[in-house]
């Protein structure tokens, strides 16, 4: 992002943003992740660099980080994609 | 080989996104662009092998400093850049 | 549709769920570790710097390793990466960004603010960090070098701020209580208020 011109004329948000539960869930699993060895920040930050450019914009922050455990996750067979569609089911 | 607090280093003009997946901490603006070392920060496993769950070798982390001037087209003295970047960008100069 | 296009809700509840059912993660740990989380703030920063402005030995260790300071002010730092602490003088103000995700000390400062987070933040910080600051109404004087630090790897950063004229005789407590979350990242300098 450092010195993009596409960014450089868009003001900072400098409006404070409180965090939803949703956030904090997701930012506590990808810290419990990270502590027991599962997955490290090197890959969630991979995860977030190979998502679509035009769908990256549209996701928030935290939404971005959980599209990326899902990703590494099944990518580490730590879920199976079977297991994940049948959980989104009951979800 | 650790390079000294003083060393005049370059950036590696490498565009490894270009060859396939990859994950790379070093910016883009950065690349090619020459600095001096502040300090050696420690060796740290390679993060371009943990982003994949590769087996990792640890890589010296150097604190890099470059002026402005020397990355935006001759803008921004007196200000100055400091990076954290890998040895195995860098080549002394 | 790839399943990775799922909204992030129920993607969530899904991966909640299997982590639970295979014994990764529970939910109790899961609401332990946002506690945990949740009670790092600023105001740990703002006890360091107040120290390290009342007591030049604890500001020499600071300096040297901000993780070990933290420690000793019973700031919890297991697990967390290296913490360097970067200081300001009358000839260096520093600015901390990361523009390749959005690295920060959140031992010390909490979670990242939103503006943080921001592709203008990042862009801007490292190209044309004065007009940057102005955005917070900061101006460092043209003759100070200001240092961008982009946090790109395994350390985290902290600033120590310069302390405002006009607390001379505070207590840390009141020290501590003007130091502010953006005071810590250099977008902005302490008052004396």
């Amino acid at each position: 992002m450092g010195g993009v011109p596409k960014f450089m004329c868009e003001p900072v948000d400098l409006e404070p943003h409180a965090l939803t539960d949703f956030d904090r869930q997701v930012d506590a699993i990808r810290g419990l992740l990270g502590a027991k060895e599962v997955m490290s920040v090197d890959e969630l930050r991979r995860g977030i660099e190979s998502i679509p450019e035009d769908q990256y914009g549209a996701l928030s922050y935290y939404r971005r980080w959980i599209r990326s455990i899902a990703d590494n996750l099944l990518r580490k067979g730590v879920i199976s994609e079977a297991e994940l569609r049948a959980a989104l089911e009951e979800a | 080989m650790t390079l000294d607090a003083g060393a005049t280093v370059r950036v590696k003009d490498d565009w490894p996104e270009a060859r396939g997946p990859v994950h790379i901490r070093t910016p883009h603006y950065i690349r090619g662009r020459t600095g001096t070392i502040v300090r050696h920060l420690g060796d740290f496993p390679n993060p371009e092998d943990l982003a994949f769950a590769r087996p990792a070798a640890a890589s010296p982390l150097y604190h890099v400093a470059f002026p402005m001037t020397g990355v935006w087209n001759g803008q921004g003295a007196p200000d100055e850049l400091l990076i954290e970047l890998y040895g195995h960008w860098l080549d002394p100069v | 549709m790839n399943i990775l296009e799922t909204d992030g809700e129920r993607l969530l509840l899904a991966i909640r769920g299997l982590l639970a059912q295979k014994g990764i993660v529970s939910p109790a740990e899961i609401a332990e570790r946002i506690a945990i989380t949740d009670n790092a703030s600023p105001g740990q920063g703002a006890r360091m710097v107040a120290k390290a402005w009342t007591d030049p030995e604890y500001k020499a260790s600071m300096l040297a390793d901000g993780a070990k300071a933290a420690e000793a002010l019973n700031i919890p730092m297991r697990g967390m990466p290296p913490l360097g602490v970067l200081e300001n003088t009358p000839e260096v103000h520093n600015l901390v960004v990361c523009t390749l995700c959005s690295c920060y000390p959140r031992a010390v400062l909490g979670y990242p603010p939103f503006w943080y987070k921001s592709a203008a933040y990042r862009s801007k910080a490292v190209r044309d960090p004065r007009g940057l600051l102005a955005e917070w109404k900061t101006t460092i004087a043209p003759d100070v070098k200001i240092r961008v630090v982009d946090s790109t790897a395994d350390y985290r950063w902290m600033v120590l701020p310069m302390r405002p004229a006009g607390t001379e005789g505070w207590t840390p407590e009141q020290l501590a209580a003007i130091v502010r979350e953006g005071d810590m990242v250099g977008v902005t300098v302490p008052a004396a208020g």
